[in-house]
């Protein structure tokens, strides 16, 4: 075969030159592709958020929304308010007032679920090398978010009572003194995601305290609050001081998350810079969506679904904590969550998620590595459990499968001195570990 | 009539989304070629989907594991259906770098020196021990893998004796036997191999350059991250050698209508590192990239394949 003279240079995409600085963090991962397997039927998914929503009353939902097309068709499938439909916010503040929230649909807005809201949150107040203050470890997809906007993420330390003022207010001082500014602490004080923390009232007490005190606004992320299972839903940070905090709402796991909506209830002045951040993103919310959800809220029993929602979230719970307890090496620990989604799990001294998880997809169960919710390397000896979609029997398989992975592993690291082989005791404890 | 492709893709192996890919973009040109396509995964309905199609033709797009050990291929035998590819013996040669490295070896082509273990060796033995003989036997630095997987999956490169640990383990985490090789400094150029019935030829081969040095799952996968030269960047002899170098692995291991030999360039000498057996069709793949500076287009290519294929099975 004759070669040709002229020769090809190539990045194998001709506009790589020209993505903005911001999409630096848009990479793949061996890691991420391990998760196309997680997938698959044969694999026992401990490792995706996807709510568990087949007992959904879908016969009524399919009418309520028919007879909307109906009566309202030309309406709910057109444009809308950038603020969103005034009905579905007053609704909103029903749903919130479960947690202690006061508050007139004037401040809020609709977003496409609470990512959305976190987005604009984001939009509106961060420069670039602006830094937020997280818990550790925090929501993969806020880190995503808050990278997206060039901010700087430091992470404060949490405990079993959620995130530790005085770490607040030491990195809120250290951060100051540097020249730079804190732009808000995020924080997910119900089930926080991954760990399964609850924040607890005496804490969220003192965290406004100190956000009243350094004058730093919290973004309180939401999505969990009504998913508890022996608990009353606690009082949001947002109803102790409404003038600190911005708060991001969802229906994604109280109802739906395939209709995309979610809010954020802010202080007046923030609330205009949102709606008109809003309708530069999108226009205006969906419309359709908003519309369903409103419906559903207005003619289904959708506080006894949510009673019917923790009561199987609460089943899956129970086998995964079974699972553990019956599947777990000496020296691992794990979170026992209250509510929400996830377990937070801490490997013994040795171990490296990352590198276990190709193992455990052998083993056809698959898992999120702790890596992936810190900003600065940190949770390479946990991984995040998830209990909401598998049936508990599944969950319990998985916990069998993950035992066997991290026992093969152990022999492995064993044999190359990175472990003891009976196993050694567990490093730093992770918040609100057993 | 319009002759029919299953393309298989996915499978349960580290390399599914992958595969996914290449099985995308395989379809795509097969159905811009007139064929008619379709997708199909490794599940209990393919054998049923297989064989309720007569006149069928299977293209296995499947990255490690099942899809390039020959374990797929061997059930599309048991079928007696044809399918694009090598053989599953051959593939079962192949796609185990512990058999397929001294196999080509015996043909006549350089190869790193290398060190093949299973884990157990280390554990009955003593890893420390083990890990000095190798030192000894191969120098620093090394480059570590595990004897059966792909993409640069658990692929780990060693300058320091005290990273070789950690870099045995991540082989380990992929497979049973872990080779060692010593690490060969040189161009690192991938080279595809097609044959359509008139024995195999070497395409151009694709010279590259990782924005991060090495040529990890990332700088595979991430558009940007890795500069292809292609042809290569040689001399005409070297550019010469380095394409037969390639033709006679594919002979050497009894592949069939294409390839991809992963070949480095020491001091204009081309060592055999390994080839695939499926290599990736990703639009960030080396082969599409190649036949296009020849000024081949890759629809005609697998479409030749497909016809070839059928043909084998009149």
């Amino acid at each position: 075969m004759t070669v040709p003279d002229k020769r090809v240079s190539t990045r194998l995409d001709p506009f790589v030159d020209a993505y903005a600085e911001r999409t630096e963090g848009l990479k793949v991962s061996a890691v991420r592709a391990l998760f196309a397997v997680a997938n698959r039927p044969e694999v026992v998914s401990l490792a995706g958020g996807m709510p568990n929503i087949s007992d959904l009353p879908l016969k009524a939902l399919g009418s309520a929304i028919g007879g909307l097309i109906e009566s309202r068709g030309p309406q709910i499938m057109n444009y809308g308010s950038g603020q969103g439909e005034e009905k579905l916010r007053e609704q909103i503040c029903e749903v919130m007032a479960l947690e202690g929230i006061e508050a007139s649909p004037d401040n809020i807005v609709i977003s496409c679920g609470s990512q959305q809201g976190l987005d604009l949150v984001t939009r509106i107040l961060v420069n670039p090398g602006d830094v937020i203050l997280v818990e550790s470890p925090t929501y993969v997809g806020a880190l995503g978010t808050f990278s997206s906007y060039q901010g700087k993420v430091i992470h404060v330390d949490t405990d079993d009572q959620g995130i530790i003022p005085s770490g607040v207010v030491a990195a809120t001082e250290m951060v100051r003194s540097s020249g730079r500014t804190v732009k808000f602490l995020y924080t997910i004080p119900n089930f926080n995601n991954p760990s399964g923390v609850l924040m607890s009232v005496e804490r969220r007490r003192e965290l406004i305290a100190v956000a009243q005190e350094l004058d730093i606004i919290l973004v309180e992320d939401n999505p969990y609050g009504l998913l508890t299972f022996d608990l009353p839903p606690q009082p949001a940070l947002r109803s102790m001081d409404a003038d600190h905090v911005i708060y991001l709402g969802s229906f994604s796991k109280t109802f739906a998350p395939g209709f995309r909506v979610g809010w954020v209830l802010a202080p007046p002045g923030v609330l205009k810079k949102l709606v008109l951040a809003q309708e530069s993103a999108t226009l205006c919310p969906p419309v359709f969506s908003q519309f369903a959800i409103s419906e559903y809220l207005s003619t289904c029993d959708w506080k006894g679904q949510i009673e019917q929602f923790r009561s199987m979230y609460k089943q899956r719970r129970d086998a995964l904590l079974r699972g553990l307890e019956d599947h777990m090496p000496p020296g691992t620990s794990w979170t026992h969550p209250e509510g929400g989604f996830f377990v937070w799990l801490t490997l013994p001294e040795g171990f490296d998620s990352d590198q276990l998880s190709a193992r455990a997809t052998s083993h056809r169960v698959a898992y999120v590595p702790g890596t992936g919710f810190y900003a600065d390397g940190l949770g390479s000896r946990n991984m995040r459990l998830s209990f909401c979609f598998p049936t508990p029997e599944r969950i319990y398989e998985g916990t069998r499968r993950l035992g066997e992975a991290i026992a093969e592993e152990a022999e492995l690291r064993a044999t190359f001195g990175f472990v003891n082989p009976c196993g050694s005791p567990s490093g730093l404890p992770a918040p609100g570990e057993s | 009539m319009v002759q029919e492709v299953i393309v298989v893709a996915g499978g349960l192996s580290h390399e599914r989304e992958v595969s996914l890919e290449s099985g995308q973009r395989v379809s795509q040109e097969l159905t811009h070629a007139g064929f008619q396509v379709t997708r199909a995964d490794i599940e209990p309905s393919l054998i049923e989907l297989i064989s309720s199609r007569s006149g069928v033709v299977v293209f296995p797009m499947l990255h490690g594991g099942a899809g390039e050990d020959g374990a797929v291929r061997e059930v599309l035998e048991l079928l007696d259906v044809p399918y694009v590819g090598s053989t599953a013996n051959a593939c079962r040669a192949s796609f185990d770098k512990a058999l397929a490295i001294p196999q080509v070896e015996r043909a006549g082509l350089p190869v790193p020196s290398r060190v093949i273990l299973p884990h157990d060796m280390f554990r009955d033995l003593g890893a420390s021990t083990l890990m000095t003989l190798i030192e000894n036997r191969l120098g620093l630095p090394v480059f570590v893998k595990p004897s059966t997987s792909g993409s640069s999956l658990g692929a780990t490169r060693v300058d320091r004796i005290e990273d070789l640990p950690a870099a045995m383990v991540n082989a380990y985490s992929y497979g049973q036997v872990a080779v060692v090789e010593e690490f060969i400094n040189g161009i690192e150029v991938a080279v595809p191999v097609f044959d359509l019935g008139h024995g195999p030829v070497a395409f151009p081969p694709v010279e590259i350059h990782p924005t991060s040095g090495v040529y990890d799952f990332e700088a595979r996968y991430t558009a940007g991250a890795t500069t292809y030269l292609c042809p290569a960047n040689v001399d005409h002899q070297t550019m010469e050698a380095t394409m037969a170098a390639a033709v006679r692995a594919h002979t050497a291991l009894g592949l069939r209508d294409f390839s991809r030999a992963d070949i480095i360039i020491r001091d204009g000498v081309p060592v055999f590192i390994e080839s695939s057996v499926a290599p990736g069709m990703t639009e960030t793949s080396v082969v599409p990239l190649s036949l296009e500076t020849q000024g081949e287009s890759l629809s005609h290519m697998l479409a030749e394949l497909v016809t070839l294929a059928a043909a084998r099975h009149p």
